[in-house]
């Protein structure tokens, strides 16, 4: 399967689609700095006011401040279920484990839509107030999934027997979690709070359902589109928010790597 | 003994948790699906008239059959976008080919609405596209055409999944035994033929995945419909979102969900018999 390689057609096919991924993102950093009201070519100067004007904007901060703490809460939840769903799936056998697992895994193959009315019709029955909490609940369904596997594949990496060895050792079992397992477990579980945490900080789709007067920040976002004017801040609000997610899912990718790789050392 | 109560400790909250905020919401949507109606007595009827009305109206079928359809072609075009990607990533990049991965999957960590909303700035009337087509002469006038259609949903949502749907095909690819490959080869075979016989069938299983990971979601798809489709490109899911947050019929609302679920279902049943549900973890 040698071939000659100069710049092949598998090349130029490769960073043609690289060009046509980024370019719609490069659209909107180049934007975030225009000096116009109106996204429209030709551009009309550079100006940093859109960032400066973000400070300013109340209700947008209030939004992102909504979303990062929905994040945090929903993705501690889901982590915390993860870690326990993983470590009984690893660990025993019992009755029922292959129907939790598929039960767990649905809300991948779920249109998100059809999570967000049906939570929407429960809360209502029930008389749950509709709010970012209520949506904070639907996030940890859909990112609970993720955090069983990326916590799944780690455990399965290392021996059950070595938190036996510390029961032998005069642990008890739930010490042996908290001393050997959980800690063997902590770049994975830090890589699935990420993963968690990005999943619910750009989830709009069920959001919109459940937030009620409580939009997080993509249900702002959303509402800001419509209004032409407001566009250029809703864009480099974008442009930050899109460095700041490079950053988290590069540190998680890079804890999952570590996580996966079992070292004797730990 | 012991075990007993320490797996119930263990699963019993994430089980519990699937059970409150998962399964019984679709029990309760499949029971509302049966109400007559929201107010009052209404509440109090079950009937199975939504089912009728549901099932009579000729244009509730067309259009989920429409984004059926949509979602078919999207994944269809994604795959074949995503192919050659994945093919060239691991056949001819050698130890960089991971990273060369991770390079198509950084634009997605963008959000996706505003994603989608750059696509509007392109093919919008005013957008990047139409003053290209204007600086170079090819079109007079700045026309509305490219947006608002079911060709803007396509094209967005194509871009949408191409990096996600190149994941399981990369992983199938990549578990290919090379000697199988060097043993075609050997026996005769040439390249294309090699491909076609050995490469193409046991890649087959991330393709089948990459595909239904892209056409169920966009099966209920409405945001992108929303943003650049207008009322030519609407999709099913825009028929729900009505029901719900406009028309306030949540009882007919419930049986299009659970219409839509049902064509799911048919769907990772289909998907089953060629492949394995942890085929489509695997990303």
């Amino acid at each position: 399967m040698q071939r000659k390689s100069s710049i092949s057609l598998g090349a130029i096919y490769y960073w043609w689609l690289v060009a046509v991924l980024f370019a719609p993102i490069f659209l909107l950093i180049i934007f975030s700095f225009n000096n116009s009201t109106q996204l429209v070519f030709p551009f009309k100067g550079f100006t940093l006011q859109w960032y400066a004007k973000l400070l300013e904007s109340r209700e947008m901060l209030e939004a992102v401040r909504t979303s990062v703490f929905l994040g945090i809460g929903s993705s501690l939840l889901s982590t915390s279920l993860g870690a326990l769903g993983a470590i009984a799936i690893t660990r025993f056998k019992f009755a029922g484990k292959g129907a939790f697992t598929a039960v767990a895994a649905m809300p991948l193959v779920i249109p998100y839509i059809i999570l967000g009315v049906s939570l929407l019709i429960m809360f209502n029955e029930v008389g749950i107030h509709l709010s970012a909490w209520a949506a904070g609940l639907a996030h940890v369904v859909i990112s609970l999934p993720y955090a069983l596997l990326i916590i799944t594949s780690r455990l399965v990496g290392f021996p059950a027997n070595l938190e036996e060895a510390a029961m032998d050792l005069g642990a008890s079992y739930w010490g042996a979690l908290m001393r050997v397992t959980i800690p063997i477990c902590s770049p994975a579980l830090v890589a699935a709070f990420l993963i968690c945490f990005t999943i619910s900080f750009d989830e709009f789709a069920i959001a919109s359902f459940l937030v009620g007067t409580q939009p997080t920040l993509p249900v702002y976002l959303y509402s800001q589109l419509r209004f032409p004017t407001r566009l250029p801040l809703v864009v480099s609000l974008a442009a930050i928010l899109m460095v700041v997610s490079m950053i988290v899912v590069l540190l998680s990718e890079w804890l999952r790597r570590i996580g996966q790789e079992p070292s004797q050392r730990s | 003994m012991e075990n007993r109560q320490r797996i119930t400790f263990l699963i019993g909250p994430p089980a519990l948790y699937l059970l409150l905020f998962f399964l019984l919401p679709m029990g309760i949507m499949v029971f509302f699906s049966f109400r007559a109606g929201m107010m009052g007595a209404e509440r109090n009827i079950l009937t199975l008239d939504n089912y009728r009305e549901y099932l009579t109206n000729a244009f509730f079928h067309r259009l989920l059959f429409r984004s059926a359809l949509i979602a078919f072609t999207i994944s269809l075009i994604s795959v074949l976008l995503a192919y050659p990607l994945a093919y060239y990533l691991v056949f001819h990049t050698g130890a960089r080919r991971v990273t060369l991965l991770t390079l198509t999957i950084i634009p997605t960590w963008t959000s996706y609405l505003l994603r989608i909303f750059a696509w509007k700035l392109i093919l919008g009337s005013t957008g990047l596209l139409n003053s290209l087509l204007l600086t170079l002469g090819i079109i007079e006038r700045a026309s509305p055409i490219l947006i608002y259609s079911r060709t803007a949903v396509m094209v967005t949502l194509v871009y949408v999944w191409v990096p996600f749907v190149a994941l399981p095909i990369f992983a199938a690819l990549e578990r290919i035994d090379r000697n199988l490959l060097e043993a075609a080869a050997d026996l005769g075979c040439k390249p294309w033929e090699a491909f076609l016989r050995v490469t193409l069938p046991l890649s087959l299983p991330g393709v089948v995945a990459g595909f239904f990971f892209a056409m169920i979601p966009t099966l209920g798809e409405f945001v992108t419909p929303l943003l650049v489709g207008g009322a030519q490109g609407s999709m099913y899911g825009n028929l729900i979102q009505d029901q719900f947050m406009r028309a306030l019929n949540w009882p007919m609302g419930s049986v299009m969900s659970l219409a839509m679920l049902a064509v799911v279902a048919l769907l990772l049943f289909l998907f089953t018999r060629v492949a394995s549900i942890s085929d489509l973890l695997e990303i």
